[in-house]
């Protein structure tokens, strides 16, 4: 299959593939990260992770209309006011339904699973009814259009380069928050021995529905990200709900850079299968992988020692 | 296998299954017409799954969220054979190659792939329909369970392996049809399975079959492997610690669950006439469990009211309210969760079956239902 193309063009298919690899790892990597918060730190089963990033994109949505209806010469900025407003509403949300549901559930993680697909489909029937069953796309900025060329045969879509920035940008924020402030710490610790933290003065219940609640706002801004390529519409959430806990799992419950690492293998395997072989054989094959993997060490690749 | 010294149908129990017969057997096909009828025919092949889900989650504490994957396995084998009988060389005599599928002809097959040559003999396709599930569920369980997996990551690689079979169903759309599915079946061995008569006949068969089903299931229950499963689900470690191989415990368990499965994804083939990946995904495979959450994950009995109830729920409201059914359904799984975590049968036995037993006290001062409902209670901690 490769004797039909020079040496230059097998090197550009392979930079292409491993940059659409890249793409597929920033898409999982803000995906993954507001749940390493929620499952890794919690315990709690999110499967409404994919409707709270939903949120984020409808909010983004609206922010676009927004503004090309009032503000157009600040069109170009738009994103940045509406990836605020998504982590605020998602996270609002998070809180709310925190205070509501999960913290009767925390003792009964399988528990929480069901009721958390209950309010998914919730969530996705409201949106349904209030925004429409058709998909919606925004109107990327200008700025973000086209692709920056780097050889003759090597083109880079810039929305593409935006949302990897986007991706290591939350990365480092969400990696702060856990292991610089005041609050990380707290979550680390209740994560370690929830009694000695409530012990030694942490409000626990507090810090659990922030903590849900900030999970949230991640996934509401990943979703505000992904509307810069791909469309949204009331189901999309359920699409990424399998990927994001297979690559929290495979990545080690509890530990973000596991995480990281894990969409970074999980995206390259399945870019580079993608090229070989057909797009639905290369998903097959990886989450295979995966699985597979999983069962032989079910602890995922970095695993944290905690006292349970 | 021992048995415990209490007989194996207490008073209670003879009755719960007497009244399930008569409403699976007299009421509901007295009242129903043929149409409705098929619909509940429709409904029993879900509580086969619900039965299994009772058995591994309710009594033994493993969550599934593949049994979808379990249900197509045995469909997909059951449908594999009907399409074949429907795909003789004269009635697809259109083709460019007569003789096999539509759907491979569709994707420029050529001829029948190996695999499906088996499928030619129903013999050979009713043992699938059970063996292939189990085998199956076999290697998943003793991956996972012989490595100590359990719980949520259980759940949650169970739920990977429903994406990857509808992915691939999907994706191969050459030799399984692809998102249509098997569809245009016709006979079983000569028999026409698309008439209303025989639609009402395979009714009776779901009826009969989920009820040895049920005493399987019910047999599985009151012998000691029961009880094993419950103390595993309670206190596994002090069970492996009496010196138990928790993991086969498991293993069968969730063999079981699969092999119901398998058969009601086969009676779904025989009674709807299609089979496809809509019903093997993660979404049905959830909607499953929510059948046996509704009814009440301990109870047998309460699985297959559970499945009946909400797919009847579920058509009644999707034929004149199609907004509000996902409303309902999705407030549905977090009441269920959060008020009543032992569903209609945890009702019936905490509130309603009291209140019955202190009537008939007064007037015979025999409770009968006191055994029965400290056990209920014992497993529900």
């Amino acid at each position: 299959m490769f004797s039909d193309y020079s040496m230059s063009e097998l090197g550009a298919i392979f930079a292409m593939q491993g940059f659409a690899g890249l793409i597929l790892f920033s898409v999982f990597v803000l995906m993954a990260l507001g749940l390493a918060i929620i499952f890794g730190q919690m315990g709690v089963i999110n499967m409404a992770h994919g409707e709270f990033m939903i949120l984020g994109a409808y909010v983004t949505y609206f922010v676009s209309q927004f503004f090309s209806a009032y503000m157009p010469a600040l069109f170009g900025s738009y994103f940045f006011v509406a990836m605020i407003l998504a982590f605020f509403a998602s996270g609002a949300l998070g809180l709310l339904v925190e205070w509501s549901i999960i913290r009767h559930l925390y003792k009964r993680p399988l528990d929480t699973l069901l009721a958390t697909w209950g309010l998914s489909l919730i969530l996705q029937q409201t949106y349904r009814s209030v925004f429409g069953a058709r998909e919606v796309g925004v109107t990327i900025p200008s700025w973000m259009m086209g692709s920056m060329p780097v050889t003759d045969l090597i083109e880079i879509p810039v929305n593409g380069i935006f949302v990897m920035v986007l991706a290591v940008g939350i990365s480092m924020a969400v990696y702060i928050m856990m292991f610089r402030s005041n609050w990380g710490k707290q979550v680390r610790a209740i994560n370690q021995n929830r009694v000695m933290a409530g012990a030694v003065g942490i409000n626990t219940e507090w810090t659990d529905r922030l903590t849900f609640g900030i999970g949230c706002g991640v996934a509401g801004v990943a979703g505000s990200a992904f509307t810069m390529i791909g469309s949204t519409g009331p189901t999309s959430g359920q699409l990424y709900i399998v990927d994001t806990f297979l690559v929290v799992v495979f990545g080690g419950a509890g530990s973000i850079l596991g995480t990281i690492a894990s969409a970074f293998s999980i995206s390259q395997a399945q870019s580079i299968m993608e090229f070989f072989l057909s797009g639905s054989m290369a998903k097959v094959l990886t989450l295979l992988i995966v699985v597979g993997i999983l069962m032989i060490r079910p602890q995922g690749l970095f695993s944290l020692k905690l006292r349970k | 296998m021992t048995f415990s010294k209490t007989p194996l149908f207490s008073r209670s129990e003879i009755i719960g299954f007497a009244v399930l017969a008569v409403l699976i057997f007299l009421i509901l096909p007295t009242f129903l017409g043929t149409f409705r009828l098929n619909l509940f025919g429709k409904y029993l092949t879900y509580a086969f799954v619900a039965v299994g889900l009772a058995l591994c989650w309710g009594a033994g504490g493993i969550l599934s969220l593949g049994q979808g994957v379990f249900f197509g396995l045995g469909g997909y084998c059951m449908a594999m054979f009907l399409k074949l009988e429907a795909s003789t060389p004269e009635n697809t005599s259109i083709q460019s190659t007569p003789g096999i599928p539509d759907f491979m002809d569709w994707n420029q097959l050529t001829e029948l792939p190996a695999w499906w040559i088996p499928f030619h003999s129903l013999t050979f396709s009713l043992i699938a329909v059970v063996l292939v599930p189990v085998t199956f569920a076999f290697f998943i369980g003793v991956a996972m369970f012989r490595r100590r997996v359990g719980g949520v990551y259980f759940a949650i690689i169970t739920q990977a392996f429903a994406a990857i079979l509808t992915i691939l169903i999907i994706g191969q759309q050459g030799y399984t049809g692809g998102v249509n599915g098997i569809t245009d079946l016709r006979t079983l061995n000569g028999w026409n399975i698309r008439t209303g008569e025989a639609k009402e006949i395979l009714y009776y068969v779901n009826g009969v079959l989920l009820f040895a089903v049920l005493f399987v299931a019910h047999f599985v229950r009151k012998s000691k492997l029961g009880r094993i499963l419950i103390a595993m689900r309670d206190q596994e470690d002090r069970v492996r610690f009496s010196g138990y191989d928790v993991a086969s415990f498991k293993i069968f368990i969730f063999c079981l669950g699969a092999a119901f499965a398998g058969i009601g994804g086969a009676m779904f083939t025989l009674q709807v006439g299609f089979m496809s990946p809509t019903l093997v995904g993660i979404v049905p495979s959830i909607e499953m469990v929510i059948f046996c959450a509704v009814g009440g994950r301990l109870s047998i009995l309460g699985a297959v009211y559970g499945a009946l109830l909400v797919n009847w729920a579920k058509t009644s409201f999707s034929e004149s309210f199609p907004e509000l059914w996902l409303f309902g359904l999705g407030g549905l799984f977090i009441a269920v969760v959060m008020l009543f975590p032992n569903g209609l049968a945890g009702i019936w036995t905490e509130q309603i079956m009291p209140r019955l037993s202190k009537l008939w006290t007064a007037r015979a001062r025999r409770a009968p239902q006191t055994h029965n409902a400290s056990t209920e209670k014992r497993g529900a901690v």
